[in-house]
């Protein structure tokens, strides 16, 4: 009774519920879990949990020779492992001081492109399923298996490709892969210009992706955006440009930007840099140099093996590299790459032994995913799953 | 976008001089480490520093890329590290700001005041090495899970569990 006595009669009694979205929800993609407080169907506030897929690669990789890394990197974002593998590969010919040959070079643009297309691809079909346009998701997804198609036959993996060597590629393009590539450039297009067609100008899809999520340019800054996310509030950074690695200063491209930083623009950013994509690859192909595919390094580059059965030195190297003893320069590098998501880092120290020191991943997911309570608050519950997809969090590189 | 040396150059000479200028004896070195220049402080520095660095307008270094931490047990007195890397984007200058604390203090003072973005990456940070930083908002473990009592990015932690005896790991651990 007393309880009753202490209640106002003018105040109202406003309940909150608590809903747990995740962490195994369908419509997350990933296992990602957000303790939200509803009002209604509106969100007065979040609180993510992360964590649920660690595999604490940085201190694995403190334990491995530097050529054992690549394939961790693989499982860093999952949807354009390629990048993170020529990524890692760069870093340490950075710390070993090696220069890599033009074809290789051309090679690994080609491979990094076509993965920022597979990532691109995933992303955006993505937010064109959660706003209920299944047809792009069915039909354009062909066009991922082309892409994986041709990492098959480059470097016989599909998803987790552990593509590229330390000092270069490890086999030329076969036949094969140039005829695979030669089709996809003139098929892409065609799919890429009919899933725009489909819903870039749709009544319906602009009006429930514009203003849904949206983040200032300057918020994002704040909260560490990088990649196209952060290009669609409006800022022109593109690692590729501002710090060029494999020689990308080499090929004409501009970067796409957009303006409010909402689902449509984001989703708007990776269709264009698809374009932009494409137009790299198609140059890269184009001036692709004869040449050495990598560089004379023989303490980091695995020999041939039919060099290792043949030739002493061979047998010597293939050794000293399988069982990581090679010297190594004492430093610390940090090499940046532009990833499917943002600019993915590389920060390593060597203390000249057969492991990194420390190994630290600046993994662009993580960091820009910290903004996803702001960007949802006062939103209703459906924007945040579109929100959510078109950052393209991904679970492999959010929790390392 | 692209800037000649020259001016990146001159930007770290003016960031050094200011450095220099700026905390006297708190200032404790500066080298090259590849593309970056490294400046060492003081812990007691850092957060002032850090907004030095951000909100001048000449050096304007606002863009905060990423922080870690770095565990040398053989560094006696000073076995614990913070780095944190800062960029100018209109410039394109990356710099690299580092501290050194030895391991019976590993207080820090958070830097969530200066960019929202140094929360989740300075609870990481807490969760592999314990840095307890002074002032953050929610210092709580985020990647492993809350019962964990231990550090595992620290030195005397292995890879795995101490107590297998089946594998001998002589021959390819570290």
């Amino acid at each position: 009774m007393s309880d009753i006595k202490n209640i106002e009669a003018t105040e109202v009694q406003k309940e909150y519920n608590i809903l747990n979205l995740g962490p195994t929800h369908p419509a997350t993609h990933g296992i990602f879990q957000n303790v939200l407080k509803m009002d209604g169907e509106i969100i007065m506030h979040a609180e993510p949990t992360i964590g649920y897929i660690h595999r604490a690669f940085e201190k694995l990789a403190e334990h491995r020779p530097y050529n054992q890394i690549a394939p961790i990197t693989d499982r860093l974002n999952y949807c354009s492992s390629p990048i993170n593998n020529m990524g890692w590969h760069m870093t340490v010919e950075k710390l070993i001081g090696c220069e890599v040959p033009k074809r290789a070079d051309y090679m690994r643009v080609i491979i990094m492109e076509l993965a920022r297309i597979s990532d691109h691809i995933i992303c955006t079909t993505i937010i064109g399923q959660d706003t209920g346009a299944t047809t792009g998701f069915l039909y354009f997804f062909q066009m991922r298996e082309k892409v994986y198609e041709i990492y098959e036959e480059v470097c016989g993996a599909r998803l987790t490709t552990n593509i590229g060597r330390v000092g270069g590629m490890e086999r030329d393009f076969s036949k094969r892969a140039i005829d695979l590539l030669k089709k996809f450039l003139v098929e892409f297009p065609e799919y890429l210009k009919e899933f725009q067609s489909l819903i870039e100008r749709n009544r319906i899809f602009m009006d429930r992706t514009i203003n849904c999520g949206p983040i200032t340019g300057e918020r994002a800054l704040a909260y560490g955006f990088t990649g196209p996310n952060l290009r669609a509030a409006g800022v022109d950074y593109d690692v590729r440009v501002a710090n060029p690695y494999s020689r990308y200063q080499d090929f004409n491209f501009s970067i796409p930007i957009g303006t409010n930083g909402d689902t449509y623009d984001r989703f708007m950013v990776r269709i264009q840099e698809m374009w932009e994509s494409i137009s790299i690859i198609k140059q890269a192909f184009e001036g692709l140099p004869e040449g050495p595919i990598h560089a004379d390094v023989p303490s980091f580059y695995l020999p041939e093996k039919q060099e290792v059965y043949s030739k002493m030195e061979a047998l010597i190297y293939h050794f000293k590299i399988v069982m990581g003893e090679t010297d190594i320069p004492k430093g610390e590098v940090y090499h940046s790459v532009e990833g499917g998501n943002g600019e993915l880092g590389y920060y390593l120290i060597s203390d000249g032994g057969r492991t990194p020191y420390r190994l630290h991943f600046r993994r662009p997911c993580f960091i820009y995913y910290q903004a996803y309570p702001e960007m949802i608050t006062n939103g209703l519950l459906s924007d945040a799953i579109l929100t959510m997809s078109s950052m393209n969090v991904i679970a492999g590189e959010l929790d390392a | 976008m692209e800037l000649s040396n020259m001016e990146t150059s001159n930007l770290n000479e003016l960031i050094s001089a200011a450095l220099k200028s700026r905390y006297a004896d708190k200032f404790i070195g500066e080298e090259q480490q590849y593309d970056f220049t490294v400046y060492t402080l003081d812990k007691s520095v850092i957060i002032d520093a850090l907004s030095f660095l951000k909100t001048d307008p000449e050096i304007a270094c606002s863009f905060l890329t990423t922080l870690c931490g770095i565990h040398m047990p053989e560094q006696e007195g000073a076995e614990f590290g913070m780095m944190y890397q800062l960029q100018n984007m209109q410039k394109n200058v990356r710099i690299r700001v580092k501290i050194w604390m030895s391991k019976d203090n590993l207080h820090v003072p958070t830097a969530t005041g200066l960019w929202p973005s140094a929360n989740w990456m300075e609870r990481q940070e807490y969760d592999f090495f314990g840095f307890k930083f002074d002032g953050h908002p929610d210092l709580k473990r985020i990647l492993n899970m809350d019962e964990m009592n231990y550090f595992p990015m620290r030195k005397e932690y292995p890879l795995e569990d101490g107590s297998r005896d089946d594998k001998n790991d002589k021959m390819f651990g570290r």
